[in-house]
């Protein structure tokens, strides 16, 4: 009953996530969405995308903040299926659903920035 | 005074409709709302309206009450679905009315509004709540010795006066019964934050057991409710933190425990 919980991993996971996407979603979207089409910046080159992907430790990077925000994903959406469809009972298949989601995900993720 | 001259003091004298909620189960199974209308003062809170009730009109009505002045705790109840503090209400606030008066959300109702308070109470227990300290001073070694900072990290949460409210507040709390619950974690969090106390690791089980502060999804509504600025969820983010770390360390660093 009063056995300590493993849930502080999907909650780090969550938390990091969080953190993570708060500091880069907007500046990219910011970037990508508004600042490149509107042309209030010059959009990088296609060449100088790929030459900037080429380097490992920017794969890397992206792999860190992709994977991460599907955590963060994961673990808000765990529970807004418990709560909100009161699915308590279903606890371990959501859990594995989503998170599941999540790892799969970023193994998709970590093999396609790779093979890129 | 002449007639038309009563007639008119009545007139001025403005009313307010309150639909209180009726269980006595000697009487019937089923819950049951009452009308009653009371005098709008403006310096009436809700407890003055259910005090007029009693005196007045239905003496059989049941409700906790004691201070009067926001610190036994004991008169919460839900007044349009919200958990407030009866004695801190005003019935002007909630002008032209009606009020619906209920018994706190998420409690078993005992009569009236009155709810059950044992499931809070033996949780409340559990969390350990006091001073833990085996080789605490005697008298003659002299006082313990806090600097203000040391005191302003938990000083928010010895405000907390048991009143409920939070957990009426909680949807978590109304959907799992088992959770221990905002009140109960930040009281926790009080003595875990007190210098004096060195109970952190016995209060770490129940703390951090799937009852305790992994229940939370941070919905924030206890913090929203409290009339005494606790933060209970403050306080149960602020050791899903400690917790976490305590995790990783025990993973990673078995050792070191
Ligand atoms: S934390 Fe606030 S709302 Fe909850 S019981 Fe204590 S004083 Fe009442
Ligand atoms: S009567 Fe004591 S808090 Fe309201």
């Amino acid at each position: 009953m009063d056995k300590r919980s493993n849930e502080p991993f999907w909650w780090a996971l969550f938390g990091a996530g969080g953190v993570v996407a708060a500091l880069t979603v907007p500046v990219l979207l910011l970037l990508t969405g508004i600042a490149f089409p509107l042309g209030w910046l010059p959009a990088p080159t296609h060449d100088s995308l790929y030459a900037l992907f080429s380097h490992l430790l920017v794969r890397l990077a992206i792999l860190v903040i992709v994977s991460l925000s599907a955590f963060h994903w994961a673990h808000r959406f765990r529970f807004t299926l418990y709560d909100g469809l009161q699915i308590k009972h279903l606890n371990a298949p959501v859990a594995f659903i989503c998170y599941g989601s999540a790892i799969a995900f970023t193994v998709f993720a970590a093999v396609s920035l790779y093979t890129f | 005074m002449t007639e038309t001259d009563i007639n008119t003091t009545i007139e001025e004298v403005a009313t307010i409709e309150l639909e209180v909620f009726r269980y006595r189960p000697e009487k019937a199974s089923a819950p049951s709302f009452d009308t009653f209308t009371v005098p709008l003062h403006d310096e009436w809170v809700l407890l003055d309206a259910l005090n007029h009730i009693k005196d007045e009109i239905d003496g059989s009505l049941s409700y906790r009450w004691s201070c009067r002045m926001g610190v036994c705790g004991s008169c919460g109840m839900m007044a349009n679905g919200e958990a407030v503090l009866t004695c801190a209400a005003f019935l002007k606030d909630y002008a032209p009315g009606p009020i619906r008066i209920e018994p706190l959300a998420n409690f078993p109702v005992a009569r009236d509004l009155i709810v059950g308070m044992d499931d809070f109470m033996e949780k409340l227990n559990r969390v350990k709540p006091w001073v833990i300290n085996e080789n605490g001073k005697s008298v003659e070694e002299g006082e313990y010795l806090q600097t203000p900072e040391e005191l302003d990290d938990y000083v928010q949460y010895t405000m907390c006066i048991n009143c409920m409210l939070c957990y009426s507040a909680c949807p978590i709390y109304g959907m799992e019964p088992s959770f221990i619950g905002p009140a109960a974690l930040a009281l926790a969090q009080r003595y875990n934050l007190d210098l004096r106390d060195h109970g952190n690791e016995e209060r770490m089980d129940i703390l951090s057991s799937d009852e305790g502060i992994w229940q939370c999804t941070f919905v924030g509504e206890c913090s929203e409710v409290c009339p005494k600025h606790v933060d209970p969820a403050g306080a149960i983010q602020r050791y899903k933190v400690e917790a976490t770390n305590n995790w990783w360390k025990s993973k990673l660093m078995p050792w070191s425990n």
